[in-house]
């Protein structure tokens, strides 16, 4: 087993770090483009985490999970950016807080 | 001819329905045929009836068919006729039908003739199966029937609500005897086993011996009965109220015939009562009292009609203190000639007051001796039978009650010392009446003459009112014999002068242009007392308070629905959760997110608290 040059720890502290800058993102911001983002960010920092995880521990399921999350971040952003669109399209904005049609 | 006596109470009774179906059809003149001709074919029959009667006194019975059969309850549809039936049929064809002949001219104005006489006539049809029921529970449908009617016709005005108050109250204070009266049947029925009367006499008299508990009670349940519908204390208060209604109506319900089925009860089931000498006491001081209380009360009321409904409870009073002292034929006798005096006076007011527009008031009235001589002739006859001037009806009858009231034995002289001082009260008001109306100044002037069909009722009934005292009652083979000793001559001579005395005291009291009356009334004392007894003893004021405002009070509550509440406060709340879930749906992304970070966040700590060792 390799040992890593940087300690697991770490990477753990920063893959935290990194999914709660996106869940804060998620939060505060309005622009449903910065939310996508938010949440792009969020999905690396757990697919960081898994790539720390499988090779602390000499695993290929880690980077099998990496792949699995790259591509469904990928379709994730086509179907979002295509949502976009349309929101764009009939609120004639960016603001989701304007897109609260489904209140009550 | 005997065998078609049902045709009596049948004629009436379909008068009435066919009044009620057709009435917008009716001419006026046929709805009056149709109306007094029933009553007065009825009355034809049973003089035709009471004449066969005279020949051969035979009770008869005629039975129509079996009513229901419940197990051993069988009541038939029966009708049973012997003296005691026949002297009130009688009375209420023949006065019924001269009231009738007169209302048709006095409620000849108003818009709602057939509808009066269908009411009329059906009180008819309802009082004669009262008096010719053959078992109790027929009496009490007839029972039951005259209560609707007098309700009815009580509220005849209905636009005017104080008549519909009026109507209710009657309607109510004699449900309260009814319903004892139901009681009491009820008792009867499961102690003997049957309703029919004479069965039920029978059988009591060979179950019970005097002085048994339940004949008390049962006699008690019935009197309860008796004493709401001819208003007797302490259930008299509706009979002044009910004087709203036309006065004809008053005349027959409230003065001739329906005050008077509680004397017929009791002397119907005289037999228990003699079971209960207990009970008998009770209807006797019941009846003195109420006749002292009613003549108190008559004595300072100003409107004429109260004045002689009240002068109605106390002659009821009368009849049941001779009920009382077992004087039946005495006050079976009263019964009667009091129908005769008092409708005559009761169409005498009503032909007054048809004639002063609507006038009540007697101190508006004054000097219609010369302006309304018929009516006034008819008044005087009428007091003076009231006051039981001698020769009149009214004295044979009262006089009979009193000297067979002073030969009791225990307290009857002491009953007959009270009968007296009612008597006194009764001639002073009586005549207080008649100075105040017909003498002095003429205040209202009558803007009309009183018809035939006014003046032959009353000219009939002053017949009435003089000869009825010497008609012999067909009531021997009905009633057992009384002790026929004679009283003391010195009972009798200040039995015969009291009435006289209570004139005497009326006419320097009342006579002339200015009454003395009044420089004796201006002390407040006098005063306090009068306004006392013009309350009516304030019996009113008294059941106010004790029954009608808590029952108001309670209906008031439970017209909030307390109990609702509760629900409709589980309902309320249910609301508000709702309303504020249903804010937090605000259809914002960042909001739904946040909340789902801070549920997670607040979840996951839970849940290392509760369990460390699982994360």
């Amino acid at each position: 087993m390799q040992e890593l040059v940087v300690p697991l720890n770490h990477v753990l502290l920063v893959s935290t770090l990194l999914f709660c800058i996106g869940m804060l993102g998620l939060m505060i911001r309005r622009n449903i483009i910065f939310i996508l983002m938010s949440l792009e960010v969020m999905l690396n920092a757990s697919a960081l985490a898994f790539i720390a995880a499988g090779a602390h521990w000499g695993q290929p399921d880690g980077q099998v999970m990496f792949m699995l999350i790259l591509s469904v971040a990928a379709a994730e952003v086509a179907v979002g950016l295509g949502l976009v669109l349309q929101v764009q399209r009939r609120f004639k904005t960016l603001d989701m807080d304007d897109a609260d049609r489904m209140r009550g | 001819m005997r065998d078609f006596v049902w045709f009596i109470p049948l004629l009436p009774l379909a008068s009435s329905v066919l009044l009620m179906i057709a009435s917008s059809r009716l001419t006026r003149r046929s709805v009056a045929l149709l109306g007094v001709g029933s009553v007065g074919l009825a009355a034809v029959l049973t003089g035709a009836v009471a004449l066969e009667f005279l020949s051969d006194s035979t009770p008869v019975e005629v039975t129509l068919w079996t009513w229901m059969k419940i197990d051993s309850l069988a009541p038939r549809i029966s009708f049973y006729i012997d003296g005691l039936t026949l002297v009130m049929m009688c009375v209420i064809t023949g006065v019924g039908f001269l009231i009738h002949l007169f209302s048709s001219e006095f409620m000849q104005d108003d818009d709602s003739y057939a509808r009066y006489f269908a009411y009329l006539n059906m009180f008819i049809a309802a009082m004669l199966i009262l008096v010719l029921a053959d078992n109790l529970l027929l009496l009490y449908l007839g029972w039951e029937g005259v209560g609707v009617c007098s309700y009815l016709l009580v509220g005849f005005w209905y636009r005017d609500s104080a008549n519909g108050r009026a109507a209710r109250k009657a309607f109510i204070v004699t449900r309260i005897g009814d319903t004892a009266m139901l009681i009491g049947l009820l008792l009867l029925l499961t102690e003997l086993g049957t309703l029919n009367i004479r069965t039920l006499m029978q059988v009591a008299s060979e179950q019970w011996s005097i002085g048994d508990s339940l004949p008390t009670i049962a006699c008690l349940l019935l009197l309860g009965g008796a004493i709401g519908k001819s208003a007797q204390f302490p259930l008299h208060t509706w009979l002044p109220d009910a004087m709203a209604g036309p006065t004809p109506v008053s005349a027959l319900i409230h003065a001739a015939t329906m005050v008077t089925a509680g004397v017929y009860l009791i002397a119907r089931t005289h037999d228990l009562f003699l079971l209960s000498p207990s009970a008998m006491h009770t209807v006797a001081f019941i009846g003195i009292a109420t006749s002292l209380m009613a003549a108190g009360t008559a004595l300072v009321q100003s409107d004429i009609k109260r004045i002689l409904a009240y002068s109605t409870i106390s002659q009821i009073g009368y009849m049941f203190l001779a009920l009382g002292v077992g004087a039946w034929t005495a006050g079976v006798f009263h019964l009667m000639t009091h129908a005769f005096f008092k409708a005559l006076l009761f169409l005498g007011s009503g032909a007054i007051i048809h004639c002063l527009h609507h006038e009540h008031n007697i101190f508006k009235m004054g000097g219609l001796r010369t302006r309304m001589p018929i009516t006034f002739w008819s008044f005087l006859i009428g007091s003076a039978a009231l006051a039981a001037l001698p020769m009149t009806a009214g004295f044979f009858s009262k006089d009979l009650i009193l000297l067979q009231a002073y030969q009791r034995p225990d307290f009857g002289p002491w009953l007959w010392g009270a009968g007296l001082l009612g008597a006194l009260i009764t001639a002073i008001y009586s005549f207080r009446l008649v100075f105040i109306v017909f003498f002095g100044d003429a205040k209202t002037e009558p803007d009309r003459e009183i018809g035939w069909q006014m003046a032959l009722p009353l000219t009939v009934l002053c017949a009435l009112s003089i000869i009825g005292g010497y008609f012999s009652l067909p009531l021997a083979d009905v009633f057992p014999l009384v002790n026929a000793e004679h009283p003391p001559h010195w009972v009798e001579i200040i039995s015969i002068s009291v009435p006289l005395l209570g004139v005497f005291l009326a006419y320097i009291g009342f006579y002339g242009q200015r009454p003395r009356i009044d420089s004796w009334t201006k002390t407040p004392l006098v005063q306090r007392v009068g306004q006392f007894l013009r309350s009516g003893w304030r019996l009113d004021e008294v059941f106010d308070r004790i029954a009608v405002k808590p029952y108001y009070n309670l209906a008031n509550a439970l017209q909030n629905e307390p109990i609702d509440r509760f629900y409709e406060a589980i309902v309320r709340l249910n609301q508000a959760i709702h309303r504020h879930l249903s804010a937090t749906q605000s259809g914002r992304m960042r909001w739904y997110i946040t909340s789902m970070m801070v549920g997670l966040i607040a979840t996951l700590g839970v849940a290392m608290k509760i369990a460390p060792g699982a994360i």
